[in-house]
């Protein structure tokens, strides 16, 4: 297809849709592994400065929105143009979201940075990393308009599940040994929740982008991983748990 | 893909939608002398539904719309070849009668052409052409086809006024007044709101809504947002080819051609 539109102020501003996303794309992925590392190194300043940077991507949302109201009104978009300013509006707001979750874990890894050190912090670390190779794929995808790749990372995202799943159950497991462990592991739930969270946003992203490439949703359900709506980790044996209880005394 | 009562296989928009193909139009060519301006045309026209034809100047688009009622025959040097069939009945044939043809396919053009007559002779002049009415009876005509074009309101206290003292919008819906007195089945209207301010476009927009539920509407418009605000199908055509035909929101939302894409879109290269 021609590449440019006859009246060429529509293709810059249509570009300058692309680079906003693009930017906040760029902020989120490294928003992710800020609040991670200042986690693993127990860094509240770190921390602090994650959770302040969050502003930075609301600012770019809001742009993002006044730019699609503006081509919307102005442009009369139609066809692959309507859905590419539809679809920038979604996953601005996914990405506002993604950015919103690693600023929450940023601010419990504050918490923790003043609690004793938990032992399945090598977990979160590589859930993460996971998380946000999804992040990269699915922006890349974007710029270069490929659905095919925007695919392959949504399906990627029921490994996240899975890890989520397991940490649950271990996290439960070390809240059940000694109720010392429970405040920390109920923060490291919740940053793995968080983590969760932005996998999923991560893959509403990539069917966006499905829908911007070819004017239909991706057809399949997702498969999803996470089975912890339904787990339950019986509690250990009374005995283990009074010996436990000995020991602590 | 369903069959209908003539054996004509209906496209895949037809299937199981209760559409009525009231126009089949099958291997249209047409020659202005020797050239060849629409090129095996294969087209249906639903009932009750308003199809546009867009495409570039040059493409064809009022050309075929002037093949549906043999506005050619009145020049020498044009033909057509193929077959247009009205509810089965193919209106290309030499013996099809022109007059009833263009009773029964209207037509409304870009620049309103009101009759030098009064509001009332516009209307009762094609009636009297076809059927012989008592007055009272005449009356009830006038006053139908003027309230069915929405200017009965305007007009009705002026009836003997001259047609040429309305307002370009009102003169406009005058000659939909006066092709729907008539009786038609199908309404041709070519680029009707091109010389129409936006409020009156406006209003012929929404009549065209209001016609459909009792006419097969075929509208030629250069004006995209116009064809995707009002029609249910759009064909799209370019250099005398029909590129691209399908339900409007498809054809807007996610068009198949690339050459569709493109002049939707704007990318004329």
């Amino acid at each position: 297809m021609v590449a440019e539109h006859t009246v060429k102020s529509f293709d810059d501003e249509l570009k300058r849709l692309n680079q906003v996303i693009s930017q906040m794309g760029g902020l989120v992925e490294m928003q992710l592994q800020s609040a991670v590392e200042a986690l693993v190194k127990r860094d509240a300043d770190a921390a602090g400065k994650v959770v302040r940077d969050d502003a930075k991507i609301d600012e770019l949302e809001l742009q993002s929105s006044q730019l699609v109201v503006r081509l919307l009104a102005l442009r009369q978009p139609m066809a692959v143009d309507l859905r590419q300013i539809v679809s920038a509006l979604k996953i601005s707001s996914d990405l506002e979201r993604i950015g919103d979750y690693a600023a929450n874990v940023a601010k419990r890894a504050i918490a923790l940075s003043q609690a004793p050190a938990v032992k399945p912090l090598y977990t979160i670390p590589r859930m993460a990393r996971l998380v946000q190779q999804i992040i990269k794929d699915v922006l890349d995808a974007y710029v270069e308009r490929d659905a095919v790749k925007a695919v392959a990372a949504w399906q990627r995202d029921e490994e996240v599940d899975e890890m989520y799943t397991s940490l649950f159950r271990e996290l439960l497991t070390y809240m059940m040994e000694d109720q010392r462990n429970i405040g920390p592991c109920i923060h490291l739930l919740f940053i793995a929740k968080n983590i969760e969270r932005m996998g999923d946003h991560a893959t509403n992203v990539a069917e966006d982008i499905h829908y911007l490439v070819h004017g239909t949703p991706i057809d399949a359900t997702r498969p999803k991983g996470d089975q912890t709506s339904f787990t339950v980790v019986p509690p250990p044996p009374a005995e283990g748990a009074a010996k436990a209880a000995e020991e602590v005394k | 893909m369903r069959d209908n009562a003539n054996g004509q296989k209906q496209g895949a928009a037809a299937a199981g939608e209760g559409l009525l193909e009231k126009v089949s139009i099958r291997n249209l060519d047409f020659y202005y002398d020797k050239s060849h301006a629409i090129k095996n045309v294969n087209l249906p026209l639903y009932d009750k539904k308003v199809t546009a034809f867009i495409g570039p100047s040059g493409c064809g688009k009022s050309t075929l719309l002037r093949v549906l009622n043999r506005m050619y025959d009145l020049y020498p040097k044009q033909r057509a070849t193929g077959e247009v069939l009205l509810d089965g009945k193919n209106i290309l044939s030499p013996g099809q009668d022109l007059n009833l043809l263009r009773a029964q396919i209207g037509m409304v053009f870009q620049k309103p052409t009101p009759f030098p007559m009064s509001i009332y002779d516009n209307i009762a002049f094609g009636v009297r052409l076809y059927e012989k009415l008592g007055q009272s009876e005449m009356d009830e005509r006038v006053e139908a086809a003027l309230r069915r074009a929405a200017l009965w309101n305007e007009v009705k206290d002026k009836l003997r006024a001259s047609g040429l003292s309305l307002s370009g919008g009102q003169q406009q819906r005058l000659c939909i007044a006066r092709g729907v007195a008539v009786k038609p089945s199908v309404l041709l209207l070519d680029e009707p709101c091109s010389a129409l301010d936006p409020i009156s476009t406006s209003k012929i927009e929404e009549l065209m809504d209001e016609l459909k539920s009792d006419y097969c509407i075929v509208i030629v418009t250069h004006n995209m947002q116009q064809a995707a605000r009002s029609s249910d199908f759009t064909a799209f055509m370019y250099l005398g080819e029909l590129i691209e035909y399908g339900p409007t929101e498809g054809i807007f939302t996610n068009p198949k051609n690339e050459r569709t894409q493109e002049y939707i879109t704007g990318r004329f290269g």
